[in-house]
């Protein structure tokens, strides 16, 4: 936006005509905008091949299944849900504890300011690989490896925990107060005594923090391993709505939703305490 | 207090008061053993001689997958371009939904508190479900298709725009809100001169940052049948060519990694 | 033409900000507003326009009641308020003829605001404003690039695109420096003398106020403590106002605040003498 208005648009507001000046100045580039973007819509929407007879027949279901959570069921497959919570329970928990412990080491090895150059890149590659592919391509994986069960999907769950983690705990360590290490190592401090007095008391609200979140996101991602074969309430899932048992879906369903908010309520006093 | 006195009556420094030593002690004591037992229930769980045999498992697969099957990687564009609109389009159709959503959780935009709570729990529950889960939902009401997956990336996508945004919302320097208000204008008025101004920087890059996420989810969407590449991985993997899901993968990495480049930049040119 | 019987207001923690104010303000009358932080000077402007609900007590403009209205009425009532802010209150992502044209927002209606096609006339005035505010050139400027001075002048311009009857100042000055503060209390003397619009202006500053305003109330603790000319207000009252403190800041040997009283002092001695 130019500094000060032109004179042609001063003397047209003198008569009283003003508009706004457009987002993007330059109208053809205004118009190659808008092209392009109603070209790919005209393409994308294209390509979306919708069978409406399939869809005409679904709405039905569609019905069925909002009904089915006015009264959910939670007893005739009672025997099932209970397992498969208690190992998405399980699972979460022991992946979070391994993931971020496994997550400190490869953490610190990702951040710039304190590891050498190949470790670095060695721990940055780890990241990388662990954040792009989601969590159920790997589970598929490990399950090949470690065969069905709870075992797959906690493995699954940590590695996935190492990317985000280490990724989160690399940034904060980069962009920490250096002058209190700096406070530290004038004292004469080892490297394991910085890590102790300057690094870890600066990081560890945080971390705290961030583990309890992904104590959170492990949850809902160990109700979707189970489709591949990796334990949990997926599979539960996964069975009743490819038998169209709507009422168990809704139940499980709101049984998911109802551990999310209490773990979301719990992490928000954990990280209150501990900051 | 942490300093005490000693029997030979010298002053003793610790760090924390015995007390709360003890309380430590107990709560780390109840973490390890919740953890154990933990572990025992998916020990019990697994078959150990399948975990014996991991390590053969891994390298046999690792042989399977390699070298990958390169000419494979032409069947894949359409499959990818299918990805890519379930993303964008599924970002866009939430992003238009989460936006209204947004205003009416949002305590100081809400018209009644009753509002508020039906519009945070339709945040809640839209937050709480994977979209794999909205996905195998929608497969079995619309079929198994595109369509189904552009909903499920778009249902899931309202809850966690909508959240970040009504807090943006509820962040805004409340004067112009006042200023707008005492000229007069009406609530929509007020609304659009006083509140989108300030949010519209943070609805633009959570956006975007959905969108990057979205492009990861649509991966896997295929998985359950709603479209996308991962119809051809599930195809591959039924089918054991482990060879060609070797090249799926790569093309995700590809994905995934010029996505998160290109939302960054336009993030930056954005700020 | 702006009167206030009994107002007070409680809110809802319990505080009491106001108590039984009574106040007419004549037309094309300046009053400043002075008392100190927490006695209720903002509440009580806030309560005319109604940002802040007065708990009791009726608040007429021009013989209408305002404490009663809602919705359209409310609306329109406003807009023959104009309000001008401590902290500009301005949209800073914004241009400034949009924040000088949202004056309009009572009159136009939703969609015509959206799409900014606002009438002619009102955009001639909107730029006849900004001209005489000084920031013709700055039109085009996002209100976040300007200074607070210039800041303070869109809010004017804003205010004044309303054609409202009375203005409300609160605190136009305190995030300002001196010289800036003295030009934004006279160009805002000045606007209300061209169009003969009454005010009521917050303001901490006691030299400004006695300087710019044609009446002074001072404000303790949610009452009225004193109504009167800027002449009337003496060291005593201004004790009374905010509580004791050296209040003469001049230095020297004559103390004008002495000299002031010292006149009718004589007289009075010499009325006493004629009347024995």
């Amino acid at each position: 936006m130019s500094l000060n208005a032109s004179e042609g648009r001063l003397r047209a507001a003198r008569q009283g005509q003003w508009r706004r000046q457009p987002f993007i100045t330059g109208a053809g580039r205004r118009w190659a905008l808008g092209v392009a973007v109603l070209a790919y819509l005209v393409l994308a929407l294209g390509s979306v091949d919708v069978n409406w007879a399939r869809v005409a027949e679904g709405a039905g279901r569609a019905v069925n299944f909002l009904a089915a959570f006015t009264q959910p069921d939670f007893i005739s497959r009672q025997g099932d849900i209970i397992a498969g919570l208690i190992e998405s329970l399980t699972m979460t928990l022991t992946s979070t504890v391994i993931g971020v412990l496994l997550a400190i080491p490869v953490g610190l090895g990702a951040a710039r300011n304190i590891a050498p150059l190949p470790i670095y890149a060695l721990c940055r590659a780890i990241i990388a690989v662990s954040r792009t592919f989601q969590e159920i391509i790997i589970a598929i994986l490990f399950v090949v490896m470690f065969g069905f069960g709870p075992l797959a999907g906690m493995i699954t769950l940590a590695f996935a925990t190492v990317g985000f983690m280490a990724k989160l705990l690399a940034e904060d360590i980069e962009d920490l107060n250096w002058r209190q290490v700096e406070a530290v190592r004038a004292t004469g401090a080892g490297w394991w005594q910085v890590m102790n007095h300057a690094i870890q008391p600066q990081v560890m609200p945080r971390l705290i923090g961030l583990s309890m979140y992904r104590l959170d996101i492990n949850f809902r991602e160990s109700s979707v391993i189970g489709i591949v074969g990796a334990g949990g309430i997926g599979a539960t899932l996964n069975t009743s709505l490819s038998r169209y048992e709507y009422g168990t879906a809704a139940a499980i369903l709101l049984i998911i939703i109802a551990i999310v908010l209490a773990s979301e309520y719990a992490s928000s006093h954990v990280r209150r305490f501990t900051q | 207090m942490p300093v005490s006195t000693s029997s030979a009556g010298l002053p003793l420094w610790q760090r924390r008061t015995t007390a709360a030593q003890w309380l430590r002690f107990a709560a780390w004591l109840f973490g390890l053993s919740l953890f154990l037992l933990c572990w025992k229930v998916i020990s019990d769980n697994t078959l150990w001689v399948f975990v014996e045999d991991a390590g053969r498992q891994g390298s046999d697969l690792l042989g399977r997958m390699l070298p990958p099957r390169w000419e494979y990687a032409e069947k894949l564009w359409r499959p990818m371009w299918d990805t890519l609109n379930i993303a964008t389009l599924g970002t866009a159709l939430g992003v238009l939904m989460a936006f209204p959503v947004a205003f009416l959780a949002a305590r100081n935009t809400t018209p009644h508190p009753l509002v508020r709570s039906l519009a945070l729990m339709i945040i809640v529950s839209s937050r709480s479900i994977n979209s794999l889960i909205w996905a195998m939902l929608l497969v079995t009401i619309v079929g198994p298709g595109v369509l189904a997956g552009i909903i499920a990336i778009a249902l899931r996508s309202i809850g966690f725009v909508g959240k970040l945004l009504y807090e943006a919302i509820e962040e805004i320097h409340p004067t112009p809100v006042e200023a707008i208000s005492a000229t007069g204008a009406s609530r929509l008025q007020v609304m659009n001169y006083a509140v989108l101004p300030q949010v519209l920087p943070a609805f633009a890059g959570i956006s975007l940052y959905r969108w990057d996420i979205n492009i990861r989810e649509s991966t896997v969407l295929g998985l359950v049948g709603a479209g996308g590449i991962g119809l051809a991985l599930n195809a591959s993997i039924n089918s054991l060519a482990w060879s060609q899901v070797s090249v799926i993968f790569v093309m995700i990495f590809a994905t995934v990694i010029v996505s998160e480049w290109m939302s960054a930049r336009v993030r930056r040119a954005m700020i | 033409m702006l009167t206030l019987e009994g107002v007070g207001k409680r809110y809802p923690t319990g505080d009491r900000a106001l108590s039984d104010i009574d106040l007419a303000l004549p037309k094309g009358q300046v009053m400043a507003l002075i008392g100190p932080s927490g006695a209720g000077k903002s509440t009580l402007i806030r309560c005319v326009n109604r940002l802040v609900e007065p708990s009791q007590g009726h608040i007429r403009l021009d013989g209408d009641e305002l404490t009663t209205l809602s919705g359209a009425g409310l609306r329109r009532a406003r807009r023959s308020m104009g309000m001008i802010f401590q902290e500009y209150a301005l949209v800073d992502r914004l241009t400034v003829m949009e924040n000088v044209l949202s004056g309009r927002l009572g009159y136009v209606g939703f969609w015509r605001s959206f799409f900014r096609r606002y009438p002619e006339q009102d955009v001639r005035e909107a730029f006849r404003l900004l001209e005489r505010v000084g920031l013709d050139h700055a039109l085009d400027k996002r209100a976040d690039a300007l200074s607070g001075g210039q800041r303070q002048r869109v809010g004017i311009a804003r205010a004044l695109l309303q054609s409202p009857r009375l203005l409300l100042v609160d605190e136009p000055t305190a995030s300002l420096d001196p010289k800036t503060s003295r030009q934004i209390m006279r160009l805002i003397r000045e606007l209300c003398a061209e169009r003969g619009l009454a005010a009521i202006i917050n303001i901490h500053d006691v030299a400004l106020a006695r300087q710019f305003a044609d009446r002074i109330v001072g404000l303790n603790a949610g009452r009225i403590v004193f109504d009167g000319a800027p002449s009337e207000l003496t060291s005593d009252i201004l004790t009374t106002i905010y509580g004791e403190e050296e209040w003469d800041t001049r230095v020297g040997p004559e103390e004008p605040a002495e000299e002031r009283s010292a006149p009718p002092r004589a007289f009075d001695v010499a009325l006493s003498g004629a009347v024995r």
